[in-house]
């Protein structure tokens, strides 16, 4: 069995985007209102990114992915799928999709659909894109992984689900900015985080979010893809992990032999949080905004459910001109509105009147 | 809501989709049907670029109820840099920092939802410029 997935076709990433709102909320504001500041010196991440009252991941969808068209130079109608993962789609039921891809043009030869894995949904979205064109069905898909994550009030969730993403295009190699080297996915049935139909918050098991769920399945996805593409460590120049906080991306880089500069520029967490389905894939736009031809980059996300995918990409002279069309993530970053909780709970609708 | 009239008016709200009067040139937005200039009946759909500066606003804390969400905030009147002047709501800026001349650009954003059981309406409206 041939374990690296990769297509017939070589496929590539012909444009990305990123996108993260404005507003910030400091850890310190939840700290204080629930924990009377009890927990300030151990933060999970000093701040989290917030969207304003009129964003939700369609309208963060449709920004990315109009940045990642820019970036490719492409006429959007060539686009011939479009898949928005993530786990906070605005409607239950009517694809994110439909709209994004009205608002980008890409109307009406097309398909659109939403993809749900907790934080993996943007690379499963990615992963099938990469089939669609690999396989010839079209010659360009747009993946996009985005959310606006939310934790109950006073849970250690609270302090990270944050809301951002970003847009992959993927078409062609010869066109590519970065080509697809392979990938590789893992799955099992593990309940480490889940939220249950109608439900607005979502349940999750503590302890039992480390070892057997995140630990696991990112270092099964990193070993088999680095043993099947029989690649080491040393041989990226990047690697951008599923990011719930900051501790566990660099503990895991530890442990699979990757270097604290090797992670630094996909690092975002400390500036905007958990993006959830955004997460790995904003952290990517990252990297790629800075890399230089012939680097490699591995990413793997983390979705809980659970499962991990993970790829080697690599990039090439395309990017040079690519880079400057679209806002750089570092503008999206700088962008900052720093709100309070009151705020916070306003706009997130945690205040309920009935 | 209604929703045809929501469906049918798409282009307008997510593309910024005007006219262009073909006597004349004129462009207009929203889109007449009559040309405001020479008062010809023929016009194409002309798709406006999205960028221009604020030539005035207004702060609104008294709310409809669809909006009370957003309260308060800013509508501005917009010169696009086609020339054209359009009414819209200002977004990502605290009512404080809003200043006249000030460079915005076109975003698409929940213009309201339905109540909890309704569509969600999506429309556009302008920040202040990302990239310098
Ligand atoms: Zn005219």
């Amino acid at each position: 069995m041939q374990r690296i997935m990769k297509p017939l076709r070589e496929t590539g990433i012909v444009g990305y985007g990123a996108y993260v709102p404005a507003f910030r909320l400091p850890a310190r504001e939840i700290s204080e209102l629930w924990r009377a500041g009890q927990d300030i010196d151990y933060l999970p991440v000093p701040q989290k990114s917030v969207p304003g009252p009129d964003e939700d991941t369609v309208t963060m969808s449709i920004e990315a992915a109009r940045n990642a068209i820019a970036r490719a130079g492409l006429a959007p109608e060539k686009i011939r799928a479009v898949w928005v993962g993530s786990e906070s789609h605005p409607y239950a039921v009517k694809p994110s999709g439909t709209i994004v891809a009205q608002v980008l043009n890409i109307v009406p030869e097309v398909l659109a659909a939403d993809m749900e894995f907790a934080c993996k949904a943007g690379t499963e979205a990615m992963q099938a894109a990469i089939a669609f064109v690999g396989s010839k069905m079209g010659d360009y898909a747009l993946a996009i992984g985005m959310d606006t994550a939310q934790g109950r009030p006073g849970d250690a969730l609270e302090y990270t689900a944050a809301a951002g993403g970003a847009a992959y295009l993927m078409g062609p190699a010869e066109e590519a900015l970065a080509i697809i080297e392979g990938s590789y996915s893992y799955v099992t049935d593990t309940p480490d985080f889940f939220r249950r139909a109608y439900q607005k918050y979502p349940e999750h098991g503590n302890r039992f979010t480390g070892d057997p769920a995140y630990f696991d399945h990112l270092t099964k996805s990193i070993t088999n893809l680095l043993e099947g593409l029989n690649l080491k460590p040393k041989d990226f120049s990047a690697a951008v992990f599923h990011q719930p906080n900051t501790k566990f991306p660099k503990r895991l880089a530890k442990m699979m032999g990757f270097s604290a500069e090797q992670i630094k520029q996909g690092l975002l967490s400390p500036r905007i949080g958990n993006t959830y389905a955004g997460a790995s894939v904003v952290g990517l736009t990252n990297v790629l905004d800075k890399a230089q031809p012939g680097d490699r980059i591995l990413i793997a996300s983390f979705g809980s459910g659970a499962g991990s995918d993970a790829f080697s990409i690599r990039v090439t002279d395309k990017i040079r001109s690519a880079v400057n069309k679209a806002p750089l993530t570092e503008d999206y970053l700088n962008r900052e509105i720093f709100i309070k909780y009151g705020t916070y709970a306003r706009w997130r609708k945690k205040i309920t009147l009935k | 809501m209604d929703i045809p009239r929501y469906w049918r008016l798409k282009n307008q709200r997510y593309l910024l989709e005007g006219r262009k009067c073909q006597a004349c040139g004129e462009l207009s937005f929203p889109p007449r049907l009559v040309c405001k200039k020479c008062k010809s009946r023929l016009s194409e759909p002309h798709r406006f670029i999205g960028r221009g500066t604020l030539y005035t606003f207004t702060t609104i804390y008294q709310t409809p109820d669809r909006f009370d969400a957003y309260s308060p905030y800013v509508v501005g009147l917009i010169d696009l840099e086609e020339g054209v002047r359009i009414t819209a709501q200002l977004t990502d800026v605290r009512p404080e920092e809003v200043e006249i001349g000030m460079a915005l650009e076109m975003v698409i954003r929940q213009i309201y939802a339905d109540g909890d059981r309704g569509p969600i309406l999506y429309g556009y409206k302008f920040r202040p410029i990302l990239q310098k």
